[in-house]
């Protein structure tokens, strides 16, 4: 997405900004980066809607299995562990871009891919063995908005990890100028955006699950 | 083989309507026409780079302009068919089905298809150029906005010949709308289409909002923002806050609907309430995204032709932001008869009651602004005159519905109609076509036949009234929307009369503005000055129409109606022109592939539409092809080199 920012002189600009951070310094930079946290609240609330659609019908199972009969405990945890870690290593990506070590970068980049495909592997065989003992989404208006809540975050990471393969290749090729820089800064938003929607599955559907 | 042929044809095109053969032909006539005329013209190419592949605000704003009046057209005749079968008691014109679907995609299209193009239209027209700007902040992105809408709009019109048109209100609640009680696709082609456009209203909303905050010119703080800008800041608030409402609720009945899940459905413990509450946590704030940017156009209208500065500008802005904030605590008014207990009744009723404060703060800064001011009657202050009376009544007729007890009989009633037709146009197609007629010369270089526009205005004005003014007394007589027939002993047979000849002096309205627009291409008059109305903000600052990278020089702006102090300082951007040299301009190179990623959108809510799950997933495969080649695609910028720049300005006669 590029733009024009032209009321700024091309010499005046470089030299403005040469204190800031790389993914600032070309012109689309801080639009790009504000255009997608803008884009996240927009996420956030798409999230909250389903969030409250799932806790008005959390409790209606129509016979079929409830939360507690189903949630596992050792899955969910796994999942949450490797999702934070993931972050983590998503962070250390970011640091390393700061100190110009491409190779460092692109290692924890591939850190964090393998940790989502960790983490959407367990979910996938989580909600396989739902479905073969008979818990489908068709079954009851709680299974419907678990599979839709989780299953609407598990293919936003599913997605950021196709996007951050995108990214790992072009950074492999371009090495860290600003625009690289900027695509590596929005995936992390992006990537800690999903953490934190997963902090929230973790209580409100885990957690509250196996308790009450 | 060809039984099978035959009988999936019988299915998947509508069959046995007279009207719809009649239109069967008129589509395939009309796409013929334009083939071969652009064959004939050897245009094909000129179409492609000029307009399909352009990232320039000015263009995509020209595109969804010329969409939404067709789709005016298109809602308006679907107006006119429930008025004409209405007109008289027991009529056999449009049975009871084919008037569901009418009445279903009459709203759909006016709100969705019509109201939000048309305002996108002047969003791209206007913005960028009151802000000093060279585009808006992501152009790319602004392209694809326009075809997911023009895609969007494309898929669900497509349904009244393909499959069947959604019949359950544009509401779409269900149950009624799941699968066991509406099994034809006609919902899904409504669900994917609102679906796909909604993806790009979402886009403008992010869009526009890091223009304005981003991309104003040297000196333009906030506070010197034209009102219109403003009114563009608070309507993409909403956007932003209220659409992915909007997405979860349609998704979640797909979903119901394809997958056979049960969040709405009556059965396996769903919930249809919860479809209502999303839907109208969107569908309310939706009206304020509506209206607002309608204030915005009165607010700029009302300075020009009053030559004064806007009265309170502060209270202007800040009436905006409270309307948008106070906007997402209204939704339940909707259906106060839902056994909500008192208290939230309550709650909804008083917050829907205080919108009224800050709208009528706005309408006495209008009217202030015209006190003592050289009013011009020009088409834009014109509507802008008749929007004022008439928005006040429909105010007043809000406030009476919002009464939560008093509400219980007017529920669902004519009463109800008549009051969101008289606020939504009198308060936002007036305000569509007043912010038309002001924008036009700076769009195409030439001004809209001033006599032609004042009959299309009274037409249209006179036939609002005379259509909309019965219909209260019709809600009082106790009948409600969306019947298709009555019996003469009902008594309202008189007023329902007199309301269908509203209608067709507002169709004729629309005609006269048809003729007008065509009279006025051959015959009216060129816009040599850039700044027809003696306006105050940057727009008219510049040449009409507007060359592709709007400023050759940024202006520095000092205050307030930037172009009006300029001139008051005997300043110019001739002038700056003058004394400065050109410099190269970077502006963003065009793209085909927002075109190619909506088609496939298309393609993708095809398949879904007929449950043709190989097709929606090639077509969600291209979208996610087509995002990648974006991604990796380093070379989407040109420098327009400073020679080019001085020798437009100079044809211009800038320089």
């Amino acid at each position: 997405m590029s733009t024009l920012n032209h009321y700024k002189e091309p010499e005046k600009q470089s030299h403005s900004t040469t204190s800031e951070l790389l993914e600032y310094q070309r012109h689309d930079g801080p639009l790009n980066i504000l255009g997608f946290w803008i884009f996240l609240a927009t996420d956030l609330l798409l999230f909250a809607c389903l969030f409250a659609t799932y806790l008005v019908i959390r409790t209606h199972v129509d016979g079929g299995p409830t939360d507690k009969d189903l949630f596992e405990i050792p899955g969910f945890t796994i999942e949450t562990i490797l999702l934070l870690a993931s972050s983590f290593t998503g962070s250390l990506a970011v640091y390393e871009m700061r100190h110009n070590d491409k190779k460092r970068l692109l290692g924890w980049l591939v850190v964090t891919v393998l940790l989502g495909l960790g983490f959407i592997g367990i979910e996938v065989s989580e909600f396989l063995s739902y479905i073969r003992e008979g818990a489908t989404m068709q079954r009851s208006a709680f299974l419907s908005a678990f599979f839709t809540l989780v299953g609407t975050h598990g293919s936003h990471v599913s997605l950021g990890i196709i996007w951050m393969i995108s990214i790992i290749r072009q950074v492999a090729k371009y090495g860290i100028e600003p625009i690289n820089a900027r695509k590596v800064f929005i995936i992390g938003l992006y990537w800690h955006f999903l953490d934190i929607v997963w902090i929230f599955i973790f209580t409100v559907v885990y957690m509250t699950g196996v308790v009450s | 083989m060809f039984e099978h042929i035959r009988s999936f044809a019988s299915h998947f095109f509508v069959t046995g309507e007279p009207m719809i053969y009649a239109s069967d032909v008129a589509i395939v006539l009309f796409l013929v026409g334009i083939i071969f005329t652009l064959t004939y013209l050897k245009k094909w190419k000129w179409l492609w780079r000029e307009w399909i592949t352009t990232v320039d605000h000015k263009k995509i704003g020209i595109m969804y302009l010329i969409s939404a009046l067709l789709m005016m057209f298109r809602g308006g005749v679907d107006a006119l068919l429930m008025r004409t079968q209405l007109a008289l008691p027991n009529q056999t014109f449009l049975d009871a089905e084919h008037y569901n679907q009418i009445f279903t995609t009459h709203g759909t299209i006016m709100i969705l298809f019509m109201a939000m193009p048309f305002l996108f239209a002047l969003f791209n027209i206007a913005v960028p150029l009151q802000l000093g700007a060279r585009d808006v902040a992501f152009p790319f992105l602004n392209s694809v906005s326009f075809w997911l809408f023009f895609f969007g709009a494309l898929l669900f019109n497509l349904s009244f010949v393909i499959g069947g048109s959604p019949d359950a209100g544009w509401t779409s609640y269900p149950p009624l709308t799941e699968l066991g009680f509406d099994k034809g696709p006609g919902e899904n082609f409504y669900l994917l289409g609102i679906q796909i456009s909604g993806i790009g209203s979402m886009a403008t909303g992010i869009n526009f909002l890091v223009t304005i905050l981003k991309m104003r010119a040297p000196g333009m703080t906030l506070m010197r923002l034209p009102l219109f800008c403003w009114s563009v800041v608070a309507s993409c608030i909403i956007i932003i806050f209220a659409f992915p409402a909007l997405t979860v609720a349609l998704a979640l009945l797909l979903i119901d609907r394809v997958a056979d899940a049960h969040f709405f459905t009556m059965l396996h413990g769903g919930n249809p309430m919860m479809f209502i509450n999303l839907f109208w946590i969107w569908g309310h704030p939706e009206v304020y995204i509506v209206v607002l940017p309608a204030y915005g156009i009165y607010s700029e209208v009302v300075s020009t032709f009053s030559g004064k500065k806007i009265f309170g500008y502060k209270t202007m802005v800040i009436s905006l932001m409270i309307i948008s904030v106070v906007s997402y605590f209204v939704w339940a008014h909707h259906y106060f008869t839902m056994g909500a207990s008192a208290g939230v009744n309550s709650f909804f009723a008083v917050a829907s009651m205080l919108i009224g404060i800050p709208t009528g703060v706005k309408v006495f800064n209008w009217l202030f602004t015209m006190f003592r001011g050289r009013i011009q009657l020009k088409l834009p202050m014109l509507w802008t005159l008749a929007f004022i009376p008439c928005f006040a009544m429909g105010g007043a007729t809000g406030i009476m519905l919002a009464v939560a007890p008093a509400d219980y009989q007017y529920h669902n009633s004519y009463f109800l109609i008549a009051h969101f037709h008289q606020t939504l146009i009198g308060g936002v197609a007036f305000g569509l076509l007043a912010g038309m007629y002001y924008w036009w010369p700076k769009m195409f270089g030439f001004s809209l036949n001033e006599r032609l526009g004042r009959w299309a205005f009274w037409f249209f004005n006179i036939g609002f009234y005379v259509c909309f003014m019965p219909q209260y007394f019709l809600g009082f007589m106790g009948m409600t929307r969306r019947v298709y027939t009555y019996s003469g002993d009902t008594g309202w047979t008189s007023f329902n009369f007199i309301s269908s000849i509203g209608a067709y002096l507002m169709g004729i309205g629309f005609l006269f503005i048809v003729v007008q627009v065509l009279y006025s291409i051959k015959y009216g008059e060129r816009d040599l000055t850039g700044d027809p109305w003696n306006g105050r903000t940057l727009e008219w600052a510049i040449a009409s129409p507007a060359p592709h990278y709007n400023f050759a020089h940024i202006p520095e702006v000092t205050e307030r109606d930037a172009w009006w102090d300029m001139k008051a300082r005997g300043e110019s951007l001739i002038k700056v022109n003058q004394r400065m040299a050109f410099k190269p301009i970077h502006m963003p190179k065009n793209s085909g592939l927002p075109f190619i990623m909506a088609v496939f959108f298309f393609i993708s809510g095809f398949g879904f539409v007929f449950n043709w799950y190989w097709m929606a997933a090639l077509g969600l495969l291209g979208v996610g092809i087509c995002m990648i080649v974006r991604s990796n695609n380093r070379d989407s910028e040109y420098y327009i080199p400073a020679e080019d720049v001085e020798k437009t300005e100079a044809a211009l006669g800038r320089v």
